[in-house]
């Protein structure tokens, strides 16, 4: 398990996630300190220079976002924590909220500083409703002894954190729906423009950041953004967690520096596939991620070998299949998770979805007609080119990239040659 | 603090009411505060569930049009306009606890408690429903009780351990 490195998670079981006190002793809210000791501008130099991609899944660039965020006209402006985690095999924020609140709290406001808000809502999916209590406990902390509230350690500027419930949406995981939804309505997404960036919560300029995006911006100013760039690859610098799951011995959320292959996650981390089965494939990023087989296993995790592959980094969920599953029902369940969280909104994705289904059922049983396969194709293309919004566009990679990695599992015929 | 709200009838008890004034007062009245208002209520209103009655109720004392109440209750998973029973389970009918055997888990239930999905037990204690990844993958199968999360249930005795807790 030596692959694996402790930077954002460097405090995971080193204090009482419900002690401030506990998180004093080992130098609490140094990242908060440091902060409030430069100025915004400074702070938005070190975030370009870390080059983070947002870790929610659209790999958006930290430091340019905050940079926009701060440029934007306004007093009043709002940091959104998005801890809706609703992709399936992601639990890595799940991860950084139960053992190290504190820091998220540091990262938010520390993005709040940078980018002159007075409010952060953190919108916690309702399936961690179980850690509310700690999350309120150290909101509570933190603002009794200072970190928090009016006049922050004496600088004179003020930051209130809510928290805010989700209630079982997956779409309330995009920004705007989030939004809508921490406004007290149904979840669905806003048409843009405006930009929540200019125009978002109650009307005012909102910057949106996935727990693990502010969990690292803590984590390199407290510690300088040259430790940090210490890790990874040149071209994708840093460290990521990862959700490691499904058919493999040890899963877990794990911290790694991008640039291990993917053998390495799944076999040296992982400790392979249990029961003497063989890999039959992956997904990557989640239930809107891409597929992959065996014979990629040596592409290295950083956001460009990946897309090379056709594949992402998305949410950080890397889930392992084995040969008990057939690769039909696998895009079924996948599917049926689209069709269940499809808002309704808009025509491709609800009823594109639908008509997949069908197929891919036909599939299942055995059942397909002759055209099958086109029709779900084009229909995958239009909900991909035309959805109103990011859970329409991407909830077919994973039936594309299938097809594209197991054609002979939809009755395509494959020259040998052409198998990878 | 108000002492003139109607008794109620049916399942809207005075006792219900206080707490769900209570419950409102928390969050002060905050009309965005709809969703974790709703959350709350339905964590103490019998059966786990918002009935008609106490939507209406939420709808007069927030001065929230009643139709903006039921587009939350019908939108989101996690209120119910049904009512469930004393013990709420939910199985991950995601795709990790898919590859993971989550059929021995749908069969325990099954035969330990007579139910399949979105039905109750005669005595109304367990509701059973299906639901999205509640992102436990890493113990999966798993499934929720009130909440609570369950995993590595793989076998009916794992599952019977966790259904005992809840009698
Ligand atoms: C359907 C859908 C669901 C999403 N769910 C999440 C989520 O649960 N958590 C998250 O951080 N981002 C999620 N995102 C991405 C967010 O829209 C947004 O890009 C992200 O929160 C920005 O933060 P980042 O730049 O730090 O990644 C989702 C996007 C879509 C389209
Ligand atoms: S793409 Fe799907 S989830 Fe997004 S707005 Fe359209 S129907 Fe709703
Ligand atoms: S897939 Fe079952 S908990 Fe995530």
């Amino acid at each position: 398990m030596s692959k694996t490195v402790s930077i954002i998670t460097e405090n995971f079981g080193k204090y009482d996630p419900s002690s401030i006190d506990s998180y004093l002793s080992i130098g609490g809210f140094s990242a908060v300190k440091k902060a409030l000791a430069m100025s915004s501008g400074e702070i938005i130099e070190m975030t370009k220079k870390a080059a983070v991609k947002g870790r929610g899944g659209a790999a958006y660039d930290t430091g340019r976002k905050w940079a926009q965020a701060a440029s934007v006209q306004g007093d009043d402006k709002v940091v959104i924590c998005n801890a809706d985690e609703g992709e399936p095999c992601t639990f890595k924020d799940r991860s950084i909220i139960s053992q190290d609140p504190f820091r998220l709290l540091e990262g938010m406001i520390i993005a709040g500083y940078t980018v002159g808000a007075k409010n952060g809502y953190i919108y916690l999916r309702e399936e961690y409703r179980h850690l509310k209590p700690l999350l309120l406990n150290a909101i509570r902390e933190s603002t009794e002894k200072g970190y928090l509230g009016d006049n922050i350690l004496g600088s004179g500027f003020s930051f209130h954190i809510h928290l805010y419930s989700g209630a079982g949406a997956y779409v309330c995981g995009e920004g705007s729906t989030l939004i809508e939804s921490i406004e007290g309505k149904s979840g669905r997404p806003r048409i843009k423009p405006p930009f929540i960036k200019e125009c978002g919560l109650f009307q005012l300029p909102t910057l949106v950041n996935n727990v693990e995006t502010l969990a690292i911006a803590a984590t390199f100013i407290q510690h300088g953004v040259e430790e940090y760039l210490s890790h990874g690859t040149p071209d994708s610098p840093g460290t990521k967690i990862i959700s490691l799951a499904g058919n493999v011995k040890n899963p877990g959320a794990y911290e790694i520096p991008f640039g291990l292959t993917l053998r390495e996650i799944i076999y040296d981390i992982g400790g392979g596939i249990p029961d003497g089965h063989e890999l039959k494939l992956f997904q990557l990023g989640g239930a809107s991620g891409k597929v992959g087989d065996a014979s990629i296993l040596d592409t290295p995790y950083t956001y460009e070998a990946l897309a090379k592959q056709g594949l992402v980094v998305g949410s950080g969920g890397i889930l392992v299949v084995d040969d008990r599953t057939r690769v039909i029902d696998f895009v079924k369940s996948v599917q049926d998770f689209f069709i269940h969280e499809s808002c309704g909104k808009c025509t491709p994705c609800r009823e594109g979805n639908r008509q997949i289904a069908k197929i891919i059922d036909r599939f299942v049983d055995g059942n397909q007609h002759q055209d099958d396969l086109q029709t779900a194709e084009r229909f995958a293309n239009i909900m991909k080119n035309c959805a109103f919004c990011g859970l329409g566009e991407t909830a077919q990679s994973t039936l594309l990239s299938a097809i594209n990695h197991f054609p002979e599992e939809f009755g395509l015929e494959v020259a040998a040659s052409e198998k990878h | 603090m108000n002492s003139t709200k109607p008794n109620g009838f049916g399942v809207l008890t005075s006792d219900l009411v206080l707490k769900i004034d209570e419950i409102i007062q928390t969050y002060e009245s905050n009309s965005t505060r709809l969703v974790g208002i709703l959350l709350d209520i339905q964590d103490i209103v019998p059966k786990q569930y918002i009935p008609r009655e106490v939507a209406s109720y939420v709808s007069e004392t927030m001065n929230i049009p009643l139709s903006k109440v039921y587009d939350v209750i019908s939108f989101y998973a996690a209120l119910s306009d049904v009512p469930r029973a004393d013990y709420v389970i939910q199985l991950c009918d995601s795709v990790v606890c898919k590859v993971t055997g989550n059929t021995i888990l749908r069969d325990a239930i099954t035969e330990l408690l007579g139910i399949k999905e979105q039905e109750a037990t005669a005595d109304g204690k367990y509701w059973l429903e299906y639901t999205p990844c509640f992102g436990a993958c890493d113990i999966s199968p798993a499934m929720r009780i009130n909440g609570k999360v369950f995993g590595h249930l793989t076998t009916q005795d794992s599952v019977k351990a966790a259904l005992d807790l809840y009698k």
